[in-house]
Parts: C-alpha cells; sequence; structure tokens
C-alpha cells in the first residue's frame, strides 16, 4: 500500500539525490516508460504541452545526466530542495497520484544563494514489485523566467 | 552623439569597444535610435490575436507596448502608458478586452489606441473638471507602424522606416517564407533572464563561428559543423542575417580531430537517440537555419524545432529572452511528439541553448573594468558579405554596420 510517509520519503530521497550531486541516481526515481516535464502556470493554463526540459523514458533522463557531465557548458553549481507535504488524490495497491510543492534554492560557484524555482511536482506513481517509481512528474514552475539557465534537473 | 566617451578604432567593423555593452549614456541612445528609430520590431505572432479585442503585452526595447486586434480584422499598436500620469493600461501579458481603461483614474481607450473617456471629464456638480480647452483627440499613447510579413507582427515608432518587405530585404524575407509557410500553432513560452547587455545575445546569435565550438551537441551529432554544407548570408544593411547548414555524414572529416577540440570526443552517445530522429519537412536539405532581423528577433529552425525569440533589454546588464516554441497547425500527433523531444535541444535547459544563456554572461562579468579595451571581430576577414564558409564573423560584423548607421556613429568615435 502506498501511503503518505511512504511518498514523503520517496520524495526525501529524490531530493537529496539532487542535492547531493548524485546525478546519477535521478534517472532511478523514474519508471523505464515515463514522462517527465518542466514547464510553468501560464503554459500548463492555457494546455500548452511544451517544456523546458521534455523526456518520455528513463534513457532520456541518463543521457541529460550523461550531457550536464560531459558537454554541456554551466558553472557549478546546486542546489537545495525544500518539499512541502504531498497532497495526495488517490492511492492503492498499485500506485498513487499526488501534488507537492517545491523550493529549489540555487547555490552559485561564487557562493551566492538564490531561490530559482519554486512550484509543485504533479505525479504519477507506480509500484514494480516492492519498488516506488514515478511515471510521470511534471514540476510546474510558478514563475515563467529562467534566471539564466536550467542544468541540474528539479 | 553628445556625450560620446566611446573609442571606435577606425572605420572598419573588426574593433569592439568593451564599453558598448555597459555604458549607460549609449545605452539611452540606443532606445531612441535603434528601438525607437527606423527599425521593425518583433511584437507577436498574428496568431496570438485570434478575434477582435485579442491583445498582447510586450515591449519594443524597453517602452512597455499592447498589440490589439480590433473588429475590422486589423491589429494596431501602441505605448502600453495612460495619456494621462503615465501608468500601465494593461497589466497582464494577454487577454481579451472591450477597451481599455487605466486603473489610475479610470481614462480609457479604445483598441487603436485613441484616448475615448476622462472620468469627470466635466467635474463633479460644476466643480473641477478638464478645462474646456482639453482635447482629447491630442493625447494618447504613442502609435506604432505595424506590419504582418508571414505570420510576424512588427511595430515600428518611426515613419521613416521602409516596407517590411524592402526592410527585411529579398533573401530574408524567403528564408522567413520557407519556414512559415502554412499556419503555426504555439505549443510552449519561456522566458530566460540573461545576465548580460543584449547586444552579447543578438551577436552569439549571428555568430556561426561560435556554434560548433561551444556545443558538443551540435558536433558530436553532426547536426552542425563548420564542414558542414551550409553559409550565412548576410542582407545589405548589415542587420539581418541567416546561417544555414545541411546535416551530411558524407561530409564528417577530421578538422576537428585535428585541432584537438574539447567539443569533438567520442565516448558520449545517447541511450535513448529519438530526441534527434526527426523528419524531414523540408525539400531543400537544410536541417539547420538560425535567421535574425535587425535588432532584437530570431526565428529558429533547428530539424524540426521551431520557435521564435524576441530578445529585449531590461537594463545595460539584463536581458529578456522571450521563446516562443512553434509547431504547424496542421501537425499529426506524432510530428507533433517529435517537436516536443527535440525542444530539448533549444530553450533554458537545452542540450544547446543552455550555453548560449551562459556566455553573455561570462563577457559581461570578463569585460568589467576594461571598458577602454575592445574585442577583436576578425575571423574571415573584415567584411560583411555573405559566405559559403561559416568560420567567420561576417554576420557579427554585419550587426554592427547596422547597429553604427542607426546610432549615427561615424568610422572614428561614438
Amino acid at each position: 500500500m502506498i501511503d503518505l510517509l511512504r511518498l514523503c520519503a520517496f520524495n526525501a530521497a529524490y531530493a537529496q539525490a539532487i542535492d547531493n550531486d548524485e546525478l546519477e541516481r535521478w534517472p532511478s526515481f523514474f519508471a523505464e516508460r515515463c514522462l517527465y516535464r518542466i514547464t510553468n502556470v501560464e503554459n500548463e493554463r492555457e494546455g500548452l504541452p511544451a517544456g523546458i526540459v521534455y523526456a518520455d523514458s528513463r534513457a532520456m533522463l541518463e543521457d541529460r545526466i550523461a550531457a550536464l557531465r560531459e558537454a554541456n557548458i554551466y558553472e557549478r553549481q546546486r542546489y537545495r530542495h525544500l518539499l512541502g507535504i504531498p497532497v495526495v488524490a488517490s492511492a492503492d495497491a498499485g500506485g498513487a497520484v499526488a501534488t507537492t510543492p517545491f523550493l529549489v534554492a540555487r547555490i552559485m560557484a561564487t557562493g551566492e544563494t538564490m531561490v530559482f524555482a519554486s512550484g509543485e511536482y504533479r505525479d504519477r506513481f507506480v509500484l514494480a514489485g516492492d519498488q516506488l517509481l514515478l511515471a510521470e512528474r511534471v514540476a510546474v514552475c510558478d514563475s515563467t523566467v529562467t534566471d539564466t539557465l536550467l542544468a541540474l534537473p528539479l | 552623439m553628445s556625450e560620446q566617451v566611446i573609442q571606435w578604432h577606425g572605420a572598419g567593423l573588426t574593433r569592439v569597444p568593451y564599453a558598448v555593452y555597459t555604458d549607460a549614456a549609449m545605452a539611452r541612445v540606443e532606445q531612441e535610435r535603434v528601438f525607437r528609430g527606423a527599425t521593425w520590431n518583433y511584437l507577436c505572432l498574428d496568431v496570438d490575436l485570434p478575434e477582435g479585442g485579442s491583445y498582447r503585452t510586450t515591449a519594443v526595447g524597453e517602452t512597455p507596448v499592447i498589440v490589439v486586434k480590433d473588429d475590422d480584422g486589423e491589429i494596431y499598436a501602441f505605448e502600453n502608458r495612460c495619456a494621462h500620469r503615465g501608468a500601465l493600461l494593461a497589466l497582464e501579458k494577454s487577454g481579451t478586452v472591450k477597451d481599455f481603461q487605466c486603473v489610475y483614474h479610470a481614462w480609457s481607450y479604445n483598441r487603436q489606441g485613441d484616448l475615448v473617456g476622462v472620468a469627470f471629464e466635466k467635474g463633479v456638480k460644476g466643480q473641477g473638471g478638464m478645462p474646456a480647452s482639453f482635447c482629447k483627440e491630442e493625447h494618447g499613447p504613442r502609435k506604432l507602424r505595424v506590419a504582418v510579413f508571414c505570420g510576424l507582427v512588427f511595430g515600428s515608432f518611426s515613419e521613416d522606416v521602409p516596407p517590411i518587405e524592402e526592410y527585411l530585404g529579398e533573401e530574408i524575407c524567403a528564408r522567413i517564407e520557407r519556414v512559415l509557410h502554412k499556419p503555426v500553432q504555439v505549443i510552449g513560452r519561456f522566458t530566460q533572464a540573461l545576465p548580460n547587455n543584449w547586444k552579447l545575445y543578438v551577436e552569439n546569435v549571428r555568430d556561426s563561428y561560435h556554434a560548433s565550438l561551444l556545443h558538443l551537441f551540435f558536433t558530436t551529432f553532426e547536426l552542425n559543423r563548420l564542414s558542414q554544407k551550409g553559409g550565412v548570408i548576410v542582407d545589405e544593411s548589415g542587420g539581418h542575417h541567416v546561417s544555414f547548414s545541411m546535416i551530411d555524414p558524407a561530409a564528417a572529416d577530421a578538422s576537428y580531430k585535428e585541432q584537438g577540440l574539447r567539443s569533438d570526443h567520442d565516448r558520449y552517445r545517447l541511450k535513448d537517440p529519438t530526441v534527434l530522429a526527426g523528419f524531414t519537412e523540408y525539400d531543400d536539405g537544410i536541417t539547420l537555419q538560425i535567421l535574425s532581423v535587425f535588432p532584437g528577433f530570431v526565428l529558429q529552425q533547428i530539424q524540426n524545432c521551431l520557435a521564435v525569440r524576441q530578445v529585449l533589454p531590461t537594463g545595460q546588464d539584463r536581458t529578456e529572452l522571450n521563446w516562443t516554441y512553434l509547431g504547424y497547425a496542421d501537425d499529426t500527433p506524432e510530428q507533433r511528439g517529435m517537436r516536443l523531444k527535440q525542444l530539448n535541444l533549444v530553450g533554458p535547459a537545452g542540450f544547446i541553448s543552455m550555453e548560449d544563456g551562459a556566455v553573455g554572461g561570462f563577457v559581461q562579468r570578463g569585460i568589467a573594468g576594461a571598458q577602454e579595451l575592445e574585442a577583436i571581430v576578425e575571423m574571415g576577414g573584415d567584411g560583411t558579405e555573405s559566405s559559403e564558409g561559416r568560420a567567420t564573423e561576417t554576420s557579427v560584423r554585419g550587426f554592427w554596420k547596422a547597429y553604427r548607421a542607426h546610432m549615427g556613429i561615424d568610422g572614428g568615435t561614438a
């Protein structure tokens, strides 16, 4: 059975993987066939489907991490995720639908910390055997503006 | 320019004083002569204004502007500024209105930007009110000329700017028509706040030299290498450009390996290559076309990834980059899905574009304290002619040719 505590623990581990720069672990929170998308409230309100990140497989998430490690140029930075308590719309033995608010601070190479993003995850979880996985995570940012660039995942 | 302090060395276009990215006096003149001068500035898409009363707020340079369709089907644009005390008339990004009313003192304007109502114009109970001599027709926000080309809505504050087709020139028109040959649909909008002067971004767009050096994605996946078939078109004014190339595996050569460039490396391969799968939709073989219109408009086709970009200064060292992602109205679900995936290449988190968001800031910070020095823009010579090769800065020089013409900067000093 999926319960609130289990979703909280999942989200805490998810955030920790990103914030501790264990990005290679990040795709493992997703099912093999999944949807991960970052958008904003205005696009969602208008039903516009594009994302600033759009992945429909775990392999695409792995490719993104490989690109960040090997290909892309950006200044060293890290995040601190503060996640709220999930609002669970439905949960049963097979899966759950929930939304969770997030606040992400970005710490730059210069030492500066700024609020980089706030919003909510709109999630669909599935159980694969005993493992809880994200079948879908849409990060809907409150702001329509991204400062400079978004390198690390939200 | 009376405030001139910036030294432009020589008559050529191969040196750019760093002060042009930091000087406040220059920025003020720029607003007047470039953005409010004889230029056409991108405002929005005509599909953004589907019916009478549809409007969008935008800006020309730093000047806030309303674009609105009236019931006559025509598009009008005027400053987003009440004639009374200067407050914004429209506060939302978009919407539908019967008319515009200033929230401050309820002065109202029709969709063509005419002042039509002054609250308590005759006073209250015979007291107060505007003088009898006050004539509403003589007051109003400044209006822009509007031109629509291939669904792109441009506006100009200038009476002297030539018609849009003439401003763009034949080659640029043809290259816009190539992409916008049928109705488009907006599929997403995102804004990127860039920590640099707007000119650094528009130079970057015109800089075909950097593309395959900075962006490993382009190089490794053969999206765009300088050795590919393609070219750079610079229009006569210098201000507009097209850079294009064709993916052609046969064109792969050893030039990158020989240079030992960081951007060419063999270990990196995609686990899910569907992000680059794409489909052929233009019969000319061109898989990448980046087009710019002076001063701040970009039309992009990278594979099947279509977008317009609007570059707006928001201060000497801040720029707003507005991305509007597009599909065609008649896309099949598969085609639309492909575009959504390829959009991973561009925008604030784009495998390619995230770096363009960063490099302008690297320059802006790098030139601090070096205002008396200058950048070198000499790759490919000193001219602004079109070029088959892309290891050139010809279209960057073209930008400066147009910029200097608008700013009234002659060969010597500003």
